[in-house]
């Protein structure tokens, strides 16, 4: 009978105030897809980086004018450097870069056209253990004979984590914000049912409810709110997904550049904002019932 | 069953203590009056016996347990064995003479079994039987006291605490309800009431303190307004 009584509490109370319900789940949800969106995107750039990183090389590119000699020591100082992986070196002469090259550019034959068997640099492309020791090996290795130039291509690849990075920072940012806004409402929407049921709880007190039992349909309101909005938020996120990824989606041609989004972490959303909301609003239930109403 | 010891109470703000070192004693069974004029601090007893507040300095003894040291989550269960009504009733109006009783039984946890059994035995214990169905504005000012005393009532609670009950009501109708309050004390309940109305306490001849000024100034068995 108290389940039922409660319930019952909860949706009458919903029902009753129910202009301020839906703000409170719109804001809710899009509190909540936002931080989802931004979980998923710190995710995707994790693997990302991992993916990538594991495959970048450090090109260097050698002089016009080497000799034999200058280019054996290289390499031979490249194989014994401690910064570089095992079997980490590879030589590309005059020739591979230009078929390389050909390969590359095969659409455009008139850029094929312009460039000669032997206008690019021959070059060792070295994959470190570290991509982050760069720097030391551009130090080391930039001033030696018979060195043109060192690229890294992270730093190519770091441009891009910049700009996930920010669009995941400000995702996070308006999580935030709109997350406290959904807090404030669920803390005005407590103390509006607090007060359209202030007899109740005053007969309550006084015959000797329990506190949890008189708290209950206020702090559940708040959870079902929560629980809605964050099932709301995972639809975002599933049409999201859908529209952005899916076969035929629109960024599916950058699946090469993006590793693939799987549909098995958005669906992990649903537990985690289904969860963060309920704690959260009930959290803020609590503490409005207790510190602010004192019901 | 109710001690005060040298209960001193001062509201925040206020320039002299609403209680001054006031004891009393009160048994088991024992029907008492608290009189005295307006401000006097009579209402605040009721409320420190609810544990509603707690006392600047003594002690409150009920039905042997020190409420001033109980543990706020204890209180609910404490309030089961007190019974109160006050001037104003404190009925829930959406909810007929039957539901405000049987609301005070859910609430702590009864089911709708034992409210369909005893409800009607205690609507009809106060005089309302057939009239269960009747939302308060259905009810006179008498009727809507006698609901107020059967929630009370209806968990048989140790003590009854009784805020200005007859306030809003004619003389002929407080004589009615203090027949009712009678009646239940003679179960064995102890009644605490607080009042100013001369008529009903000297009717009663029971027993009466007299506070003023937050200061007990007479204790008197079987006694008059004065």
């Amino acid at each position: 009978m108290r389940w039922r009584y409660i319930l019952s509490e909860v949706f009458t109370g919903l029902w009753r105030n129910v202009t301020m319900t839906i703000a409170m789940i719109i804001t809710m949800a899009l509190s909540l897809g936002m931080l989802g969106g931004g979980i998923l995107l710190f995710w995707q750039v994790d693997r990302m980086e991992k993916f990538f990183f594991a495959r970048v090389e450090v090109s260097i590119f050698l002089k016009a004018d080497i000799t034999d000699e200058q280019r054996s020591a290289l390499d031979q100082e490249l194989r014994a450097d401690p910064l570089v992986a095992t079997n980490g070196v590879t030589y590309e002469s005059r020739e591979e870069a230009y078929n390389n090259f050909k390969q590359l550019y095969r659409d455009s034959p008139d850029l094929v056209e312009s460039v000669k068997p032997d206008t690019l640099p021959e070059s060792f492309r070295v994959k470190l253990k570290d991509p982050e020791k760069f720097k030391e090996i551009s130090e080391r290795y930039k001033d030696k004979a018979g060195v043109d130039d060192i690229v890294d291509q992270k730093e190519l690849l770091g441009r891009v984590f910049d700009i996930l990075g920010s669009l995941q920072t400000s995702a996070l940012l308006v999580a935030i914000f709109m997350g406290v806004a959904a807090l404030l409402l669920v803390a005005n929407t407590i103390q509006v049912a607090a007060y359209s049921k202030r007899r109740e709880v005053a007969v309550m007190k006084l015959v000797g409810a329990s506190n949890w039992f008189i708290q209950a349909p206020f702090v559940l309101e708040a959870v079902f709110a929560g629980l809605i909005g964050s099932i709301i938020a995972f639809g975002f996120l599933m049409i999201g997904w859908w529209v952005l990824f899916s076969k035929g989606g629109s960024l599916e041609s950058l699946e090469t550049v993006l590793t693939p989004v799987e549909w098995t972490s958005v669906l992990l959303m649903l537990p985690i904002l289904a969860g963060i909301s309920a704690l959260v609003s009930a959290v803020t239930g609590w503490v409005t019932l207790r510190f602010y109403v004192r019901v | 069953m109710i001690q005060l010891e040298r209960v001193t109470k001062t509201y925040p703000k206020a320039s002299r203590p609403s209680l001054d070192d006031v004891s009393v004693s009160i048994e088991k069974g024992e029907f008492v009056f608290f009189i005295g004029p307006s401000g006097s601090g009579k209402s605040t007893i009721i409320k420190l016996l609810l544990h509603e507040i707690t006392p600047s300095k003594g002690k409150v003894i009920v039905n042997t347990r020190d409420v001033t040291a109980m543990r706020s989550w204890r209180i609910p269960a404490f309030r089961r064995s007190i019974g109160c009504v006050f001037q104003d009733f404190r009925l829930l109006p959406n909810r007929t003479a039957y539901e405000n009783v049987a609301f005070a039984l859910e609430v702590i946890g009864k089911s709708q079994a034992v409210a369909r059994r005893v409800v009607p035995e205690v609507l009809e214990l106060v005089g309302l039987g057939g009239k269960e169905h009747r939302y308060p504005q259905e009810l006179s000012g008498g009727e809507q006291q006698r609901v107020a005393v059967a929630r009370a009532f209806v968990n048989r609670p140790l003590i009854l605490l009784a805020d200005e009950p007859t306030g809003n009501l004619d003389p002929d109708t407080s004589i009615e309800i203090m027949r009712l309050l009678d009646r239940i004390n003679r179960t064995g309940t102890t009644v605490v009431m607080v009042t100013h109305d001369s008529n009903i306490v000297n009717q009663m001849r029971r027993r009466v303190i007299e506070i003023e000024n937050g200061r007990i100034v007479r204790d008197q068995p079987r006694g008059v307004y004065g």
